[in-house]
């Protein structure tokens, strides 16, 4: 079970460490600098943190000594724009989300960014570059802006039996699929439905706004997706999606994990929609499935019991990789552990900067 | 030689002390300064070599027009001011 959870916030990186039994946070890094995105890489202990900042732009920064001392290294860059080049400018936004490649391939690594760039390094983030057939597919100027003006890659899930199959889900354009390490794309959100398109419109994949896609890892062909207006599973390498409809308090939320080691397990932080995003009835909770999206478990203990309006984002739920342990970290900077698959949760704390993404690290 | 000043809140992050340069425009006064610490480009100016959105550059005390190119003049006493603006903090 991980010892060790990163929390990336509008005011720095916080790590917090299990010691004798108790969730200890530690001296923040980059106090003051926003952080979107954060990643442990469990092939070499290497952790990464994206910045952004608010007047000079994206930064990426590295550590090798588990969060002691950091570098700065290369930031995704997009390549030169042409005249009269259609959709946003080409110009980095935000790094949404870090992933890692294979495990046999070290120093992989993907980011997806804003406005939907889909960057890859080869060498522990030294250089990046644009995947320039998902970047240049034609449909890809058809993606538009979900939270943010302009759209972004937000879910990046390597297959860990070939990671030539790579999947990515998009805020709003649908999850793509490469299934030969990415020289080219489909996309796969045929099941889906955008119930705020016009009627004509609602099946269309494009238009899909995914908030959040994870797949299983010893179950890599299953996937489970937060979407603007529903939950949804695939079961065949997304192939094809089906709706759950089973959800408890709320359809709408931002954020899932799946248990590694169990496909049919996962977790949801449900909200009102749309307008109002905060917890059903000012009650925060994680809704649990055990078996594959039949039934949920609502999971309030160790939750506050006063009103709250904690929102959950997309990356700021996650799950170890025994499946035992989760943490989830508010807009409104409260941070809560459990370590106990969810039954129960521990407030870790109630006043940190607001916080965007959590992560374990092995 | 136009003099080149950086906003103290940069300092944070990179080296940028005052220093004299050559050119003619702001973008031939700022190649210099590149040229000696390449990674102070990355915070004044986006992958399209255009001013970061939320960075301001001004010349003897005008906020310069040409965001995209920085092609406006600079004499050989100017000072150019490299600051952050007030919003996108």
């Amino acid at each position: 079970m991980s010892d060790r959870l990163l929390v990336g916030t509008r005011k720095g990186l916080f790590t917090i460490v299990r010691k004798n039994g108790r969730w200890l946070v530690l001296e923040p890094s980059f106090l003051g600098d926003p952080v979107t995105a954060v990643l442990a890489d469990p092939r070499d202990g290497t952790l990464y943190a994206a910045l952004n900042l608010g007047h000079f732009g994206v930064k990426m920064r590295r550590s090798k000594d588990g969060g002691k001392t950091w570098d700065e290294h290369a930031t995704p860059a997009y390549p030169p724009q042409p005249e009269n080049a259609a959709g946003p400018a080409w110009k980095l936004v935000q790094v949404w989300v870090l992933e890692i490649g294979g495990g046999d391939e070290p120093g992989v690594l993907w980011a997806g960014t804003i406005p939907g760039g889909l960057f890859q390094s080869r060498d522990g983030g030294g250089t990046w570059s644009l995947n320039r057939s998902l970047w240049e597919h034609p449909a890809r100027t058809e993606w538009m802006g979900g939270g943010y003006d302009a759209p972004g890659i937000h879910s990046i899930c390597i297959d860990p039996r070939d990671r030539r199959r790579i999947s990515v889900a998009v805020s709003t354009g649908g999850v793509w699929q490469s299934r030969d390490g990415g020289e080219t794309w489909d996309v796969r959100a045929s099941g889906m439905r955008a119930e705020y398109m016009p009627p004509e419109r609602q099946g269309d994949p494009l238009v899909q706004d995914v908030h959040r896609m994870v797949s299983c890892r010893d179950r890599p062909d299953i996937f489970w997706a937060q979407h603007h207006n529903g939950v949804f599973r695939s079961t065949d390498g997304a192939a094809s999606w089906q709706e759950v409809r089973t959800c408890a308090l709320s359809c709408f939320g931002f954020a899932v994990a799946v248990d590694p080691n169990n496909a049919d397990t996962a977790w949801f932080v449900p909200a009102i929609k749309d307008e109002k995003r905060v917890p059903v009835d000012a009650q925060l909770a994680v809704t649990r499935t055990r078996d594959g999206g039949r039934s949920f478990d609502v999971l309030r203990e160790g939750l506050p019991s006063e009103p709250a309006y904690d929102l959950i984002y997309r990356h700021a739920l996650d799950v170890d990789a025994s499946g035992q342990r989760l943490a989830i970290g508010s807009t409104t900077g409260g941070l809560w552990i459990s370590e106990n698959r969810g039954d129960s949760w521990q407030c870790i704390a109630a006043h940190l900067p607001p916080i965007a993404a959590v992560r374990f690290a092995a | 030689m136009p003099r080149v000043v950086f906003t103290s809140n940069l300092q944070r992050y990179v080296s940028c002390p005052e220093r004299d340069v050559h050119g003619t425009t702001v973008a031939q006064a700022l190649a210099g300064v590149f040229a000696d610490t390449p990674q102070i480009r990355d915070y004044v100016l986006d992958e399209q070599g255009h001013v970061r959105r939320h960075v301001h550059i001004y010349v003897d005390g005008r906020r310069i027009w040409d965001r995209e190119r920085l092609s406006d003049a600079v004499r050989d006493d100017s000072e150019i001011c490299v600051l952050q603006a007030l919003s996108g903090g």
